[in-house]
């Protein structure tokens, strides 16, 4: 157990390095000159050897591979470099801008879950088709809707047609509530979409069937047996969420002109201010590490088929076949337990991926 | 539950009495009526055991006396009365009264029919909590008690085990005690043993009979196999196509069957059929013109052997696969240290349990798999040896048949670009050639001419593994491996399949490598039995010799689990 | 042959059998051509679509979105950017379906003609990843051993940005304008459409009827091109259709923050912001351009759920 935890850790750390290179490699060794902008497209009067004296005011002068390392060293000591615009410590920026956005972001996934897991629950427990109708109508519905609309749409109904919540602005957890309830659409969608696959697809299992030969409640089926077993695939995409909602508060924190996160990214691309977008890029991508961190701690816990001693980590495809019963080697054919074909109980790469595109069904 | 004392067969009230059930499922083409009109009865402390093939009706009678019907099936008809009430027209809470408590249910698949993230202990006592026959410590000690009745050699630690650590077998004993615990007055095992080892399957068949002698409790049995039928039950019932033909004893059943049906399906059981004669010796019209086809089961292996050699000889065998890290790593051997020969234009049989090596030891004869040490000669030069295009030749000569005809098809090719496939991967002919040995081809393996413009999701099981077959011939090879060809079908399905391949080898002369778990199936069609077990050779010989005088107490368990025992006796 | 007797009749065995069954009741007719065959299938074809509101709703929709792209005058003959100033913001009436903006201009107008930068983006964005995502993940499946780890390892990290921070930091580094904001979802979209692809590959690649193309002696390049690409192009089809849904939804964000095409030129996402400061008074320059976004990603969804049912019928 320790060693799973120890090799996760690595596995994390190695993630966050090579998302800060590729980051790294975007921003810096794409044509595109934030010096030429941060002049001002229509800066006529700056002459070339001013550009170039401010290229190495910045370093930008430099070979890409000594800024580089440079950077990195300095991102070790946490110092994530200063914002081109302004010449603040991105850190600073960044520590800012977060507490706010961790709080509208917490509470969306709490919007997310809460609906998109009753959603899921609601449709396959009714025996009314209808009503199994409608709920399903809705994750397709919500993924389709822009984030940015829905948003604009909530503030016309409910800051002016029916004045009950502040159209913009900070004015404590009243406000909140809007910009939360955006932020949670798209997610909250995504979750009711996987869960329902899931928990209909559970509902076809054998052992089900085996409860109910017990004698049990649909209440007992569903939720007591069903239920755990749909929850670990989605459990695989928790990684992705954080994600989707701390890059969802870009279109939230613009539209309802709320402080954080979002808007100081924004803004940052307005004005090419690379420094910041990096770390920004840095903190979802340490967001990510530290929630799939957790389901990897987490998932043994509940699913008593993942092997705590395993190098690889259970969100691989590859992983799909470990996290069977360990014991029977890949007999005659070793190909086709690295497809994943068989049941996984925790996460394919489709399943992912379903979230990842914040789209329809899993392909 | 049930008072004791009324449990005689002779009671005039039944148990369960199924009058005139008609079932039917609604698809997307319509309405299908799976069971139309069976009627049956279970007298208290019987076991009657209802026997059909897929399509039968079977499976959809026994669901319907728990009401565990899929969402598309409905009862269009007819009563399922149960201690006198029809479960048809009762309440779901009496219903749910009813399920666990005076009605248990065996799955078919015990691999997928427990909870994988439940405790076993848990998963048993839960029959007890739900119907609140005890509380829950109460309840786990008496899992623990049903866990052991089972047949669970370490009862109180398999309690709290997870499924996945349990063996398929311990799994289904596992399920009998979720069955029994409650002391149910009726059982459903619907396919109990289906998807075992065929050991396996004895042992378990075993510990529901016991089971049932020790609790006095009615069975309902549902099996596909004959023999399983008459060795284990008072009273068969034989369905076909959601309709009962035939009922009665299994001596009136199989002594003396009234329905052309019964007959076919007695006629098609391997199992039922094993003082009939051995694997006929192989008629060759050959290509020297020496060999003899005599009425000796070996005159015409041996002479062709004698002319030419056999046709593959492995030495040796052995083949390592590397256990993943997250399961202890180092090496697992699937084959160790296998050696035979195919005599030409005969048949090999390998036969051995899941786990035995079998398949994998097909697929170094093919050279699909390297083996780690050890050689395969084919014609007497050894494949280990030879070079890519050497291979290719080679493939030309070797051919192979997978055991499940539903995946083994390209399902986007018409028949006939499946079966041609092979000659076009060697360029063997044009196009209007290729089109004739297809048609040839079909004609051989007895598919309508029209069968070479459809898809293989047009086709039937056994339809599809004819064009597997086809596709396997079109090259003329020397050796056909058949990977367990007909374990995916009903059994007179299966009976078609090796009569065609047996007139297959009689007409062409080929060598087949028979990969089987069923004896009772190899017995008909293999000249040679190589018994293997945990990638050894038990015992190897001719198959008659092997029937008749097994040396090994592993062959002798394998032809012991051999069902129909009763019914030959 | 069907034994629709189980319990489950999603089993996969089972659901063949039942096709079996009817195929072997047929079996006994009298043989049908081919051709006849085929447009059986095709008229089935039409007939499955006719039977299904959502589906052709949906298709309909879809054409007219097309031709907007295409031949917008056809749809809307007015010119985008020219305004009658006595016009200003009216609601939508007969003459003005959508209303006008705050330059008089008509907003269906606007919208039929933002059409063509919206969607040509998202075909950008589709096609760049489609093009590299499929061609790392049939990399990945068919090469195996360490392409396979260095591409999985690959996308594994593009995962660990979310998609939107992804295209962000690419047109911070690009620059603005509807191309570079196209480049960017499609980059965002390369992990995602690798793993797919690569697991519709090996899907293909481990089935039996492979192993018994490769057993009766095709070549490798014979199994590909025959067996693996035709039965994994039906599901990246489906992942094209799902892609360029969520293209535009991510085109249409970026480009309502400010990063595509400047101001005077209609697009559906900047055509929403452009209606933000009159959300009080004008609701309608935000509610129909709006509307009209999620009903063409609500359509291209359907479109994809459909090819993927109508896949898995035939698979």
């Amino acid at each position: 157990m320790v060693r799973y935890v120890l090799l996760r850790l690595l596995q994390a750390v190695g993630v966050l390095w090579a998302a800060y290179t590729v980051s790294f490699l975007v921003l810096y060794a794409l044509p595109g000159d934030p010096v030429t902008l941060l002049a001002g497209a229509d800066a006529t009067d700056i002459t070339p050897a001013q550009l170039d004296a401010l290229r190495a005011e910045l370093g930008l002068d430099r070979p890409l591979i000594v800024q580089y390392l440079d950077q990195l060293a300095a991102v070790l000591r946490g110092d994530l470099g200063t914002s081109i615009v302004t010449g603040r410590p991105v850190t600073e920026i960044i520590g800012e801008a977060l507490p706010p956005t961790i709080a509208i972001a917490a509470f969306a996934l709490v919007i997310a879950v809460v609906a998109g897991a009753g959603i899921a629950i609601a449709a396959n427990y009714t025996r009314h088709r209808w009503l199994a109708d409608v709920l399903l109508g809705l994750p397709p519905l919500g993924v389709a809707v822009p984030a940015f609309w829905f948003g604009l749409m909530l503030i016309q109904w409910f800051s002016f047609t029916v004045p009950i919540f502040p159209a913009v602005g900070d004015r404590g957890f009243i406000s909140l509530v809007l910009p939360a309830i955006t932020l949670a659409l798209p997610t909250g969608a995504t979750i009711a979409q996987l869960l329902s696959k899931s928990l209909s697809n559970t509902l076809r299992e054998p052992y089900v069937d085996t409860a109910w030969a017990k004698g049990a409640s649909r209440a007992r089926v569903h939720l007591g047996h069903a239920l755990k077993n749909a929850a670990l695939p989605a459990l695989t995409v928790t990684g992705l969420i954080v994600g989707q909602l701390l890059s969802g508060t870009v279109v939230t924190e613009t539209v309802f002109s709320r402080p954080g996160i979002g808007r100081v990214t924004a803004g940052a691309v307005q004005q090419q201010d690379v420094p910041v977008v990096q770390g920004v890029v840095l903190v979802a991508a340490i967001a990510f590490v530290l929630a799939n961190l957790a389901v990897d701690l987490v998932a043994p816990l509940l699913d008593p088929r993942i092997v705590t001693t395993g190098a690889r980590s259970p969100r691989r495809g590859a992983a799909a076949a470990a996290a069977r019963p360990a014991a029977r080697p890949a007999s005659a054919r070793p190909a086709a337990s690295a497809s994943g074909a068989r049941p996984a109980p925790v996460a394919s790469a489709t399943a992912v991926s379903a979230a990842a595109t914040t789209q329809g069904e899993p392909a | 539950m049930s008072a004791e004392n009324d449990r005689t067969p002779d009671d005039r009230t039944p148990l369960l009495e199924i009058t005139n059930l008609a079932v039917s499922y609604r698809t997307a083409g319509g309405t299908i009526a799976a069971v139309r009109d069976a009627s049956l009865t279970v007298h208290a402390g019987e076991t009657v055991a209802i026997v059909g093939e897929s399509g039968s009706g079977k499976s959809t009678t026994a669901h319907a006396v728990v009401q565990l019907l899929p969402s598309t099936a409905s009862i269009a008809g007819g009563t399922v009365r149960f201690e006198g009430r029809d479960v048809t027209k009762i309440s779901r809470v009496e219903l749910r009264g009813l399920r666990g408590r005076a009605i248990g249910f065996v799955p078919q698949d015990p691999t997928v029919s427990l909870n994988p993230v439940q405790r076993i202990g848990r998963q048993v006592a839960e029959v007890l909590e739900i119907h609140g026959l005890a509380d829950r410590r109460t309840a786990a000690a008496r899992a623990i008690d049903a866990l052991a009745e089972a047949g669970l050699p370490d009862p109180a630690r398999q309690a709290q085990q997870y499924p996945h650590e349990l063996s398929g077998g311990m799994r289904q004993r596992v399920l009998i005690a979720i069955a029994l615990i409650a002391r149910p007055a009726l059982v459903i095992a619907d396919e109990p043993t289906s998807a075992l080892d065929v050991t396996v399957q004895r042992q378990i068949l075993d510990r529901i009979d016991q089971l049932k002698q020790e609790l006095g409790t009615a069975v309902l049995l549902i099996t596909h196999d004959l023999g399983v039928a008459a060795d284990r039950a008072d009273r068969i019932v034989v369905m076909s196509q959601g309709e009962v033909v035939e009922q009665g004893t299994p001596a009136e059943v199989l002594g003396s069957p009234s329905h052309p049906y019964t007959r076919a399906l007695i006629a098609a059981a391997p199992s039922l059929d094993l003082d009939a004669p051995f694997a006929e010796p192989v008629r060759v019209t050959d290509a020297t013109g020496s060999a003899d086809a005599s009425g000796e089961t070996d005159a015409a292996g041996q002479a062709l052997a004698a002319a030419f050699g056999p046709l593959v000889v492995a030495h040796d065998l052995v083949k390592e696969f590397p256990v993943p890290r997250a399961a202890g790593g180092g090496v697992h051997r699937a084959v160790d240290g296998v050696s035979f020969a195919i005599p030409r234009g005969r048949t090999l049989a390998l036969v051995g349990e899941s786990g035995s090596g079998k398949s994998t030891t097909a697929r170094l004869v093919l050279r699909l798999a390297e083996p780690t040490s050890g050689s395969v000669e084919f014609d007497g030069v050894d494949l280990t040896s030879l070079g890519s295009g050497a291979v290719r030749r080679f493939r030309r000569r070797a051919q192979l048949v997978h055991q499940n005809p539903y995946a083994s098809l390209n399902p986007r090719l018409p028949i006939g670009r499946i079966v041609s496939d092979p000659l076009e991967a060697f360029g063997v002919g044009t196009r209007a050639e290729r089109r004739r040995r297809v048609e040839e081809l079909l004609d051989v393996v007895a598919l309508p001419a029209g069968t070479i413009d459809r898809k293989p999701a047009e086709l039937s099981g056994g339809q599809r593994q004819r064009v597997a077959i086809a596709r396997a011939l079109a090259l003329a090879p020397d050796l056909v491996v058949l990977d367990e060809p007909v374990s995916a079908l009903d059994v007179s399905i299966q009976d078609q399949i090796l009569t065609l391949l047996t007139e297959i080898q009689g007409e062409f002369g080929v060598s087949y490598l028979f990969i089987s778990h069923d004896l009772a199936v190899v017995r008909r069609i293999a000249h040679d039995v190589i018994v293997l077990r945990d990638g050894h050779v038990v015992e190897a010989g001719e198959t008659s010799r092997l029937f008749r005088d097994p040396r090994e107490a592993y062959t002798q368990e394998l032809l012991d689990a051999i069902p129909g025992r009763a019914a030959r006796a | 042959m069907s034994d629709t007797t189980a319990l489950v009749p999603e089993r996969h065995e089972q659901s063949q059998d039942v096709f079996a069954a009817t195929a072997d009741a047929r079996f006994a007719d009298a043989v049908r051509s081919r051709s006849a065959d085929a447009a059986l299938r095709a008229g089935r074809g039409i007939g499955r679509v006719l039977a299904r509101p959502t589906l052709l709703i949906a298709i309909v929709w879809l054409a007219l979105v097309v031709i907007a792209a295409i031949a917008p005058n056809l749809l809307a003959p007015g010119d985008p950017l020219d305004g009658v100033p006595a016009d200003r913001l009216q609601g939508p009436s007969a003459a003005h379906w959508f209303g006008t903006d705050q330059l008089g201009r008509d907003l269906y107008t606007r919208v039929v003609h933002g059409t063509a930068l919206t969607l040509s983006a998202a075909g950008i964005a589709v096609a760049v990843g489609l093009v590299v995502g499929t061609l790392l993940g049939l990399l990945a499946g068919f090469v195996g051993r360490f392409v396979d780890e260095a591409v999985m390892r690959l996308a594994d990290v593009l995962l660990a940005i979310p998609a939107l921070l992804l295209s962000l930091a690419i047109i911070t580094a690009l620059g603005f304008g509807t191309i570079n904001v196209a480049v960017a979802v499609g980059f965002a979209s390369i992990a995602t459409v690798s793993r797919i692809s690569r697991s519709e590959v090996l899907r293909v690649r481990s089935s039996v009827y492979i192993d018994a193309a490769r057993a009766s002696g095709d070549r490798w390049g014979r199994v590909l091109f025959r067996h693996v690409l035709p039965n994994s192009a039906g599901p990246v089809l489906v992942l094209a259709v799902l892609e360029f849904a969520g293209a535009i939804l991510a085109v249409s964000a970026l480009s309502f923050l400010g990063y595509g095409a400047p101001p005077p030129a209609p697009e559906w996402g900047s055509l929403v912001s452009g209606g933000r400061d009159f959300l009080r008074n004008a609701w309608w320059l935000t509610t129909f351009p709006g509307l009209v976004i999620a009903a063409t990603v609500l359509a291209a969804n359907r479109l994809s759920r459909a090819l993927d049912t109508e896949g898995r019928r035939t698979r």
